[in-house]
């Protein structure tokens, strides 16, 4: 099984470099900084981390999109196209069935110019390396969404709430509910908010977070108090979009319909069709996608255009074969000041060796 | 022998040996009050062993000990899928503490983890530097504020004197074991209104039957019946 998957591991590179990507390769060890200010104290759960006296803690590489990215953003080529391969390290803390150590082949597209061609190309360069495996894609695209919160009438506070738990669906809902007025208000707050003065407690101030920031906060609260609740047709918009799911054509047109009620996601529905036109013209049979609005809202934090997953067709439980997507804004967030539109997937060899010998 | 690790000294061990003194089984530190090891008087084939609580539960997922009472916070922080390595056998009654967030009382607009959530965005924005929440049970704070939809927070490792760290401005928030509240208010802190992360008390647990002899097994039906514990017949396998 190694070498079949080192020479699966080969033939995915040729495939992407015959798509005009450039090799690349990238450090195991990250550190550690980078990817907790990118994801937050949740990546210590998913990743490994090590530490040694003179850098401090530093992480196995959970993916290759952190460094990839910092690699391609301090050059200044564009168009540019990378093929990267190698293993990925997984911490597993609730299941030991999943794998700690895998391979993955990737192919990321730096462009600029022509987004739906660029998520085209990325689409098809996948999936025609996985060509004659029983395998079928799911598609999304998280700029809807995205949209659909921009556009709310409020306040910004309220649309930088929801945007910054837009990849927490739970947390997300519950905002939406108390932006909606569905969420009833605790008497402690009711008491706090109609206080004259700031309520001073017996401990007096402690911390590093100052009273200014307190009062900053309160006076915010209060202002909130005072917004108009987002209305309940702009809230069943939100989860009526959430809620389209099916083959991608039919999702389409319900988008289409969706956003003549719905100003703000009319230009990321234009977005939808474009790159459908450029998925059919490049070959994809686009009737046998699926599309599900909610995809990729879990497990694919930084992505924030299209996603899309291939799964084998009749094996249960096989982790996606391929996974990729948009990541524009990490390019900004890693980019010190520059960004640049990105698109990009990985491949799993050693899934793909275990479907070919199961067939 | 079935070994069953009892915590190694002050309330814990005293509460736990009356524990079993009230169901007829004697616990005694054998040889003088040093050593670590001791006898287990009122049943056969039981032995004693003395360790600190916080080992416990990796020993008994190592099968080094059979039998094993500890906190069950500690199981639940030091290992993964715990359930599946150890069974609770009986709920001891005694030990008791929660497992709880807590923030400055002065953060008079901070009641929920919704607010702390709000507050650490704020925090990370006005700092430069994600808000900094000390701990020991790392594990079990990471998964509960995941849950609970709290991000731009960090840990930082406190061992003890947790309740000092805000005053000392090494840490803006915690999440420690308390079993009044008492030490909190006192460090001028307040417990979040749905901040319960964990209600701990001492527990008695046991590793997997399926590792032990014909003869641990026997043993532990006897135990079992002794301490008046039958009837709570554990899922094969486990």
């Amino acid at each position: 099984m190694p070498n079949a998957i080192a020479r699966e591991t080969q033939r995915l590179s040729d495939v992407f470099v015959a798509a005009g990507a450039v090799p690349l390769t990238a450090d195991i060890l990250l550190r550690a900084e980078t990817l907790l200010d990118l994801y937050g104290e949740d990546i210590r759960g998913r990743a490994y981390v090590t530490a040694d006296p003179l850098r401090g803690e530093m992480m196995l590489r959970p993916d290759f999109t952190v460094p990839v990215v910092q690699m391609h953003m301090k050059t200044q080529v564009d168009p540019a196209r990378y093929t990267y391969a190698g293993p990925v390290f997984r911490r597993q803390e609730n299941d030991d069935s999943r794998a700690i150590e895998f391979t993955q082949v990737g192919f990321e597209v730096f462009d600029g110019a022509n987004t739906a061609a660029s998520d085209a190309d990325v689409f098809v360069a996948i999936s025609h390396a996985l060509d004659g495996l029983p395998a079928r894609a799911s598609v999304g695209d998280l700029g809807l969404l995205l949209a659909a919160v921009s556009g709310l009438q409020t306040t910004d506070v309220r649309k930088a709430a929801l945007l910054r738990h837009i990849w927490r669906p739970h947390k997300f809902l519950a905002l939406l509910k108390r932006f909606g007025g569905g969420t009833p208000v605790s008497e402690k707050r009711k008491r706090l908010l109609s206080a004259k003065e700031p309520l001073l407690t017996a401990s007096g101030d402690m911390g590093l977070r100052s009273q200014q920031e307190i009062e900053k906060r309160i006076a915010a609260l209060k202002k909130d108090a005072q917004t108009p609740p987002i209305s309940t047709k702009e809230v069943g918009q939100i989860e009526e979009l959430l809620a389209i799911g099916g083959p991608l054509i039919e999702a389409t047109d319900e988008l289409v319909s969706l956003a003549t009620t719905m100003p703000a996601i009319a230009k990321a529905v234009d977005q939808l069709k474009a790159r459908n036109q450029a998925l059919s013209a490049r070959g994809v049979d686009i009737e046998s996608l699926y599309f599900e609005a909610s995809y990729g809202r879990t497990t694919m934090e930084y992505y924030d255009g299209f996603v899309f997953g291939f799964y084998a067709t009749g094996t249960n439980g096989l982790p996606p074969l391929a996974t990729g997507g948009r990541y524009d804004a990490l390019t900004a967030q890693l980019g010190q000041g520059r960004e640049q539109p990105a698109v990009g997937a990985v491949i799993r060899p050693d899934l793909v060796c275990q479907l070919r010998e199961e067939q | 022998m079935l070994k069953l690790g009892v915590p190694s000294k002050g309330r814990l061990m005293d509460k736990t040996f009356a524990w079993f003194a009230e169901r007829g089984m004697t616990m005694r530190k054998s040889g003088s009050d040093r050593e670590y090891a001791g006898a287990v008087d009122g049943i056969d084939g039981v032995e004693l062993v003395l360790l600190s609580a916080s080992e416990i539960p990796r020993e008994l997922e190592a099968g080094r000990i059979q039998l094993g009472v500890t906190g069950s916070d500690l199981v639940r922080e030091k290992l993964a899928l715990w359930d599946t390595r150890v069974a609770e056998v009986a709920k001891l009654g005694f030990g008791g503490a929660d497992l709880i967030v807590a923030v400055p009382q002065s953060w008079v607009d901070v009641d929920t983890l919704d607010d702390l959530d709000a507050v650490a965005a704020a925090f990370r924005a006005d700092h430069g530097f994600r808000l900094r929440i000390a701990t020991k049970y790392h594990r079990l704070v990471r998964e509960f504020l995941r849950d609970n939809g709290v991000a731009d927070y960090q840990l930082v490792d406190s061992q003890g004197a947790t309740e000092g760290t805000v005053k000392n401005e090494t840490a803006e928030a915690i999440a420690d074991i308390t079993s009044t509240g008492e030490t909190i208010r006192a460090n001028g802190l307040k417990i979040l209104d749905d901040g319960l992360i964990h209600a701990s008390q001492a527990t008695l647990f046991r590793g997997q039957i399926s590792h032990w002899t014909e003869q641990q097994r026997k043993v532990y039906k006897q135990f079992e019946r002794q301490l008046g514990l039958t009837g709570s017949e554990p899922p094969a396998g486990v």
